[in-house]
């Protein structure tokens, strides 16, 4: 469904991403791990095709939608518009659907956008993202500033996104914890590079995935 | 009182062509962040080609609306120049308007010459509570307050003003969301061209226009939405009323000669207490 090869970004002379490559099968449920500044960000911009690559290519077949990191919405408008201008490339105006899966927006509804609280945000973000109907989603920071009954709330609605309805993720996460509890493979990038891949079960028992991530062994 | 109702409703027009003028500028600015000096270039460009149209004896109504289009058009013109580059900077799309406003004079020159040209408006006057205000004036308040309930509607109630909010709000998320940016942006120029268009054939019939007019109209638009912090079309409006009443006021009492120096003296005052406003939220929010 996302096929990286080789990619690199470049933001002037400082490289963001540094040869990447990396792939997502369809229905697959991925995390990709890192610190800040290590590229996660500059390579969802890229798979949104936000961002130019300075060399590589990137293939996503079907609809890519980006939930970008800070939520990123429209805080004048309201929160319906919010939903129907998510729709722009689908051409899906109506958020009922939406309002199905996610009944807590159709209260919001009128809402400005911006008055929301950290929780509320992410829901319409993550509302906006379904109106473009995507075949994959790309969630950079799900758990970003969000208490944890939120980020559960919000993770359970993804897997079953991603479970029932075969919609494939990218989990963009520093919460190590809680991208290994949601998906089964990862990939870690750090300073630009990919340096460690694989089942999250043996990267959660690789000593320095676990020491730089998970504050030491999981148990 | 007479008189003084006479300045007031005289004023309110003035006031309703610089709101035109002033809302074309926040157009502009809403969606693309930059401020286009050469708004009062679509007026002057429209009042020119209406003085012709009719000189050709083409119809009212018919050369108006011609002459409004050609402003879209120039309004696009000036947006390829100066958002049409992907990655050009506010400041230096700011710098190309200044430019295409300066690029503008050479071409109205060679088209129309450098005098002053008027063309024939709504003819007539009426008497309210014993003060005459001309027809044309009538017709300026009259069009303005059409034009301001449809671009609230527009903006407020369309999917595609909408889109043109978003991105203003945000150009970030509306790219993220499939929004081309540049695309609608190049829309908010040619809306921008629209609305000066608009403010040249109006204000054509009432004070003769030629290639530099351009400045005193700019300065008066300006003065206007800096008064609505560059961004709210309807404390635009309300400062355009207050400058076109100010400066009427100032000419009918015998300072004619100052009219420039309201609008720039107003433009200032507004300046350094919006500034200090924001000095004074900036501080509380650390």
């Amino acid at each position: 469904m996302i096929d990286v090869t080789g990619l690199v970004v470049a933001y002037g002379s400082a490289t963001a991403l540094d040869h990447v490559t990396l792939s997502i099968r369809p229905g697959e449920m991925v995390a990709l791990l890192g610190p800040n500044g290590a590229g996660k960000s500059t390579l969802a911009n890229t798979l949104a095709g936000l961002l130019t690559p300075a060399s590589g290519t990137v293939t996503v077949r079907g609809r890519l939608a980006l939930i970008p990191e800070g939520r990123q919405l429209f805080p004048d408008l309201s929160v319906a518009d919010n939903l129907a201008l998510g729709g722009w490339r689908s051409g899906q105006r109506d958020p009922a659907p939406v309002y199905t899966l996610l009944p807590r927006l159709a209260e919001l509804a009128p809402r400005r956008a911006g008055v929301l609280s950290g929780g509320e945000q992410q829901m319409v973000a993550f509302g906006r993202a379904l109106m473009s109907r995507p075949e994959v989603l790309v969630v950079d920071e799900l758990s970003l500033g969000l208490a944890p009954n939120v980020t559960s709330g919000l993770a359970r609605h993804l897997v079953e996104l991603n479970q029932e309805r075969g919609l494939t993720v990218l989990l963009i996460e520093q919460n190590a914890r809680l991208a290994f509890e949601l998906c089964e493979r990862a990939y870690v990038l750090e300073s630009g590079r990919l340096v460690a891949e694989g089942d999250c079960a043996d990267l959660a028992g690789d000593p320095r995935v676990a020491g730089a991530y998970l504050g030491g062994a999981i148990t | 009182m007479s008189a003084f109702l006479g300045y007031l409703l005289n004023g309110l027009a003035v006031g309703c062509a610089i709101a035109l003028i002033a809302s074309g500028l926040v157009a502009i600015h809403r969606v693309t962040g930059v401020v286009n000096f050469a708004q009062g270039t679509f007026a002057v460009v429209a009042g020119l080609c209406a003085s012709s149209l009719l000189g050709l004896g083409l119809p009212h109504g018919l050369s108006e609306v011609a002459a409004v289009l050609v402003a879209a058009l120039a309004g696009l013109l000036t947006g390829l120049a100066a958002i049409g580059r992907p990655g050009t900077t506010p400041l230096s799309s700011l710098i190309v308007t200044l430019g295409v406003g300066v690029l503008a004079y050479a071409v109205e020159i060679v088209l129309w010459g450098d005098q002053p040209r008027s063309a024939p408006g709504l003819a007539g006057s009426v008497t309210v509570a014993g003060a005459r205000i001309q027809t044309q004036h009538l017709l300026v308040i009259a069009v303005t307050a059409v034009t301001f309930v449809l671009l609230a509607l527009f903006f407020g109630r369309t999917y595609l003003g909408k889109a043109l909010t978003a991105c203003a709000s945000n150009p970030y998320a509306a790219r993220v969301v499939g929004l081309d940016v540049r695309r609608l942006g190049l829309l908010a120029f040619a809306l921008g061209g629209l609305l000066g268009g608009l403010a040249g054939v109006l204000v054509t019939p009432l004070r003769p226009i030629s290639f530099d007019t351009d400045v005193t109209l700019i300065v008066n638009g300006f003065a206007a939405a800096v008064f609505g912090g560059l961004t709210r079309p309807v404390v635009a409006l309300a400062g355009a009323l207050l400058l076109g009443v100010a400066e009427t006021m100032a000419a009918g009492y015998g300072y004619g000669s100052h009219q420039l120096e309201v609008a720039l003296g107003l433009m200032l005052v507004v300046m350094i207490v919006q500034a200090g406003r924001r000095s004074t939220i900036h501080q509380e929010a650390v």
